[in-house]
């Protein structure tokens, strides 16, 4: 008999009966998140057949997609929401972007995460294993604390070897995404094991299970271990937990082994993440705008990148460089450090902790023509503004160095 | 007879129901915004029964289930597509909006102002004689047949939900 992934086992343990690949089950959920506007719409849908949530207390409800509000529109779907909320007995988070605030406070491994949002599965980065769901499910969960799943085939993506200088997790990820596609793992979840991951530390796994959403999987999932251990401990929440794995004879749908050193800084052209290149093939395009920020690369890290290769320069003028933390913690940190400061003095504009630019209800919303390097998710055409804008997506060194230079720029000339 | 309306690959969730208008929770002001940007005669053309046609990974991108909503709302009857985004299929199980998974050469071939048939897990396409498989989920059939998974929810706790939709 065929051994049991690591999805199946998280999964079994919720159904409370062991599941095969493609079981169709009903599942206990450990707690749901929504935010600004997936909220809104689960509303409805909740009260056709519930009048009190399972449990408030795991229950997650974030103001993110455009907090403080940028218009009267919204702000009548905050107060919708916060209105629901207060009825409910559940506490509405202002702390940034859902999914980074998940895993400074409350996402722990094997634990499975019913997420309002396609970038849940963000939270895989800390071996859980987090699904993006619509607002009808998050209405099902919040009435149920459960939820039907079918059991995911899983694709098993092995790092090896070290990053060469000024490559970072967001490089392999868009590798990876140029060679499986869109939606090279649709319906899948992807499993990254090999000894580079063993050395990626918890905020870069975060970046890479984000992204995992872009391919099309269910999830993206790193299993936990020693750096997850250090990551909770630094967050002052650890608890043992069990270092759960996909048996040796498990059922992989396919093995990709990836050689991380030979992967050289990429970057997603749009309108599609898997329109990538080197960065170096187009290296000189000039572009108007720099968003450094979102819940794929907008960590302490990824700022203390960006200003390692920006520090005592300037960003060339007539770019716009939007510098916008993940989380509260990430903004109260880089305050602290004086990343903030120097990021001012550079010429940033500095936006408070949320999605900000990255789906272009605010600011930082892109007119015709410009071209944006971002350090997000999605290049999708009229994803942050005008449709007629373009998004390139980049590590936040790419975007550090773009913004100097004013154009498309490759990192490694400053990061040797 | 019901219009085609063909679109290409990779239709996402931000050209179905774009970030900037989709903040409303009113359906019939989602039927409008629908293709706003990629196609603005779309939500003004539209008739209850028309089918869209498109190409790979339909509804990729964002969770956000308007996209589904604004389509249902209006008056989509089918979906047909190669593949279509996980999300955005789960969603339409949901709520019973039919999506149709079919061969790519059949729908890459189908223009608009062709008439189609479907009956019977295959489509004809009436104007070029050409005709394929139609695969739709089992479980978005029956959820369909109780009005989406909010009205089965209404007569069955959600641990009934294996023995009765497969």
């Amino acid at each position: 008999m065929a051994g049991q992934t690591l999805a199946q086992k998280i999964l079994s343990a919720h159904a409370g009966r062991p599941l095969s690949i493609g079981d169709l089950a009903v599942i206990n959920i450990d707690y749901v998140l929504a935010h600004d506007t997936t909220t809104a719409w689960a509303i409805e849908p909740f009260r056709e057949i519930a009048q009190k949530v399972f449990d408030p207390s795991k229950i997650h409800i974030f103001f993110d997609h455009a907090y403080p509000a940028p218009n009267l529109q919204v702000a009548e779907m905050h107060r919708k929401i916060e209105r629901f909320c207060k009825e409910q007995g559940i506490k509405i988070n202002y702390d940034g972007v859902c999914h980074q605030v998940m895993a400074e406070k409350y996402s722990y491994p094997n634990t499975f995460l019913l997420g309002a949002d396609s970038h849940t599965p963000t939270g895989g980065g800390i071996g859980a294993m987090c699904v993006g769901f619509g607002s009808t499910d998050a209405a099902v969960g919040m009435a149920t604390g459960k939820i039907w799943v079918r059991v995911p085939p899983t694709i098993r993506i092995n790092l090896n070897g070290k990053l060469s200088p000024a490559v970072y997790p967001k490089d392999v990820i868009l590798n990876i995404a140029k060679d499986l596609s869109a939606e090279g793992a649709n319906y899948k979840v992807v499993e990254f094991g090999g000894s580079a991951i063993t050395d990626f530390d918890v905020p870069s796994r975060l970046t890479l299970t984000n992204m995992c959403a872009e391919i099309g999987a269910k999830t993206g999932i790193v299993p936990a271990d020693s750096q997850t251990k250090r990551y909770l401990e630094q967050h002052n929440r650890y608890k043992p937990f069990e270092e759960l794995r996909s048996d040796s004879n498990a059922e992989f749908e396919s093995v990709l082994d990836y050689d991380i050193s030979k992967i050289e800084p990429m970057i997603a052209c749009p309108p599609d993440i898997d329109n990538d290149v080197p960065v170096s093939q187009i290296e000189g395009t000039p572009i108007t705008h720099v968003f450094l920020g979102s819940c794929t690369n907008c960590r302490i890290e990824d700022l203390a990148v960006a200003y390692k290769i920006m520090k005592g320069k300037k960003v060339k003028e007539g770019v716009k460089f939007i510098v916008t933390p993940a989380s509260r913690e990430v903004y109260d940190s880089a305050l602290l450090n004086g990343f903030l400061m120097e990021f001012s003095k550079m010429g940033a504009v500095i936006a408070p902790p949320g999605c900000g630019a990255c789906l272009g209800r605010h600011m930082g919303v892109l007119g015709d023509d410009d071209v944006c390097v971002s350090t997000s998710n999605r290049n999708f055409t009229g994803r942050m503004g005008s449709p007629k804008a373009k998004i390139y997506l980049a590590s936040p060194a790419t975007a550090a160095a773009s913004a100097l230079e004013g154009k498309i720029a490759d990192p490694r000339k400053y990061l040797h | 007879m019901a219009r085609i309306w063909k679109f290409g690959n990779s239709i996402n969730t931000d050209l179905i129901t774009p970030g900037r208008y989709n903040i409303t929770t009113d359906k019939r002001e989602l039927a409008k915004i629908a293709f706003i940007e990629h196609r603005p005669e779309f939500s003004k053309q539209v008739q209850p029964g028309d089918i869209i046609v498109a190409g790979r990974n339909f509804g990729c991108g964002s969770s956000r289930e308007t996209a589904v909503t604004a389509l249902k709302e209006c008056g989509i009857a089918a979906i047909i597509a190669p593949s279509f985004a996980r999300i955005f299929y789960r969603n339409a199980i949901n709520q019973g909006l039919v999506l149709i998974v079919a061969d790519e050469k059949f729908t890459s071939a189908v223009e608009e102002g062709h008439q189609l048939e479907i009956k019977d897990k295959q489509i004809v396409n009436l104007t070029t004689g050409s005709s394929t498989s139609a695969v739709v989920s089992q479980m978005l059939l029956t959820l369909k047949e109780y009005g989406g998974i909010l009205e089965f929810l209404k007569k069955h706790d959600i641990t009934e939900f294996e023995k009765l939709v497969r």
